[in-house]
């Protein structure tokens, strides 16, 4: 049950674009296609999924153990830039198909705050492993949820006849506001 | 500049090396405020929680549900006034909530302040007695007689925050795993 | 470019939140009353003019290969100093801005400063270029926070206006009500500043 608790509460109660306020940047930079959309947040979920990972093994065998808490930032944000440059030569020569349909994100990736974001709150929250990448996986599919109807919501909107000082940005963020408040209605999901 | 392996080792190791000297220099110079004001936050939560008290024992810890709480015995004229519990609750929304419980000797709360919590600022953060008078309901009631549950859901006496009850069932679920505690103790 | 130029183009031409649409995260995420909002922009600023007079006393012995990462580090630490700072003297701010202040790390309007200006200009000019960008991203945050705190609860800075407090339109001060503020904020601010840009 909590592992289920996890997964709902990520991706609907508390949507990190929608809820939390992190990976604003690609969501309102990338999000004008379904698909681009649907790109950015296949990439999002392999390195998050991964990066939860590998942070959770750096924070409690070597920051804890060392006492060096204090080192989180620089050593979290160290190790995810590498990681995405590392999945990024990797995928190269692996998967040249998959390159070839996520290659343009991973460097977006490393200057999006959602993951960072999510390193640290794995910690805050205590998880343990095996939460932690579920906490992961599913805050990255609720990225993707909030990117791919956002994305959906402005192909609309481009047809539609927008007041000129609203034109762009300032009507993507009413937009986002309005489905912030869609998503609202899931608090009623969980129940203490 | 052009990049060659030895000037990008050398100067990257470099930059390593006076960003580590200046934050070991600066954690240094920080660690003692820290620790103060660390300490400040448990002593200003103890005299708001406990009736007028000379001093706190060291707390003893006791490990429940998975964390700990700590217990702090306030004397005064070697008499005990009463009992601070640091306690806390899983059930908030945005994840852990911590708050210091006073409770008189025969076990009335004397009052309850939040150390550390992350629910949503204008809604579960009036859990803050800075923010509504929710927490106040608590003071001066003893836990025979005011049960611990919200009032809505037909658990008990606690009236939740107006759209907040998981925040509010948060506070309450603190405070009663604070008083069963307090309970444990005085038995030992 | 004058050096007032240089320290005033970030209030309106190039302010970061407005016109450039940098730095969104923070800008929706902590300002949820006009001190939060105010902290967040001046936790920034603290980065974002040591960064710029470091990145620029370094910038002529920086391979090309290595720029990217050198200033990672050097951020990182900037905002690892600015986190024990706050944890020793302002608490209490540091634990409500929470895990914002980490990841003025990835915020892009400092590593875009540092890349823009403070890799080809001098330290002074670098430092009021901090200062200026810095102070406009403070400017607009306080706004939007006072703004969201006036709406949502009817209390500015702190200070609680007794006779509207049964108006306060809470909706303003959770996730929706920050997007929608900026939305606005954005229109007339567009609207204001047409001559000028």
């Amino acid at each position: 049950m909590e592992y289920f608790s996890i997964i709902i509460v990520s991706i609907f109660v508390n949507n990190i674009v929608l809820a939390q306020f992190l990976g604003i940047c690609p969501f309102l930079g990338v999000s004008t296609k379904v698909g681009t959309s649907l790109g950015m947040g296949a990439a999002v979920t392999f390195v998050m999924a991964i990066s939860s990972v590998v942070v959770y093994l750096l924070q409690y065998y070597v920051l804890n153990p060392l006492n060096i808490g204090f080192l989180q930032t620089i050593a979290f944000i160290l190790v995810i830039a590498a990681l995405v440059q590392m999945v990024e030569i990797i995928l190269k020569k692996m998967s040249p198909s998959l390159y070839q349909a996520l290659g343009i994100f991973l460097p977006l990736i490393t200057t999006n705050c959602a993951v960072l974001g999510v390193a640290i709150l794995l910690v805050q929250k205590e998880y343990n492993l095996l939460q932690s990448f579920t906490f992961a996986v599913s805050t990255a599919v609720g990225f993707t949820l909030a990117l791919v109807l956002f994305a959906g919501l402005r192909e609309r909107l481009e047809l539609a006849d927008v007041p000129k000082a609203m034109k762009g940005i300032p009507v993507a963020l009413l937009t986002a506001g309005i489905l912030a408040m869609a998503f609202m209605g899931f608090s009623g999901l969980v129940k203490a | 500049m052009k990049s060659s392996l030895r000037n990008m080792v050398s100067v990257l190791l470099l930059i390593a090396l006076v960003c580590a000297a200046a934050i070991g220099w600066v954690y240094e110079l920080t660690k003692d405020p820290i620790e103060e004001a660390k300490a400040a936050k448990t002593k200003a939560a103890l005299s708001e929680v406990l009736p007028a008290f000379e001093s706190v024992s060291t707390p003893e810890e006791r490990a429940v549900d998975g964390d700990k709480i700590k217990i702090y015995k306030a004397t005064s004229k070697n008499a005990t006034v009463g009992y601070a519990i640091e306690t806390f609750s899983n059930k908030g929304f945005g994840g852990k909530m911590k708050i210091m419980v006073g409770f008189k000797p025969d076990g009335t709360i004397c009052g309850t302040s939040v150390i550390s919590h992350s629910e949503t600022p204008g809604l579960g953060d009036k859990i803050d007695k800075s923010k509504s008078d929710f927490s106040k309901q608590f003071d001066g009631k003893h836990p025979h007689t005011f049960r611990l549950g919200i009032k809505k859901n037909g658990e008990g006496d606690v009236d939740a925050i107006t759209a907040s009850t998981i925040s509010s069932t948060a506070f309450t679920d603190a405070v009663k795993r604070a008083y069963e505690q307090l309970q444990a103790y005085m038995e030992d | 470019m004058t050096n007032f130029q240089i320290f005033t183009k970030g209030f309106v031409k190039e302010n970061p939140t407005f016109a450039l649409l940098l730095g969104m995260c923070p800008t929706l995420g902590t300002t949820t009353s006009s001190i939060n909002g105010m902290s967040m922009g001046l936790a920034t600023m603290f980065v974002l003019v040591l960064s710029n007079i470091a990145i620029s006393l370094v910038k002529n012995v920086i391979p090309d290969k290595v720029r990217i990462p050198a200033f990672i580090v050097i951020i990182a630490t900037l905002v690892t100093l600015l986190q024990l700072f706050m944890e020793a003297y302002v608490p209490a701010i540091y634990a409500t801005l929470g895990v914002f202040i980490p990841l003025i790390v990835v915020n892009c309007i400092i590593l875009g400063r540092a890349e823009a200006f403070a890799s080809k200009n001098s330290v002074f000019k670098s430092a009021l270029d901090g200062a200026g960008i810095g102070l406009g991203f403070t400017l607009s945050l306080t706004l939007l926070g006072t703004v969201r705190e006036f709406l949502g609860s009817a209390s500015v800075f702190g200070h609680k206006i007794e006779a509207l407090q049964p108006y306060g339109m809470i909706i303003f001060v959770l996730a929706p009500g920050a997007f929608i503020a900026l939305c606005y904020i954005m229109v007339l601010f567009n609207k204001a500043t047409a001559k000028i840009r």
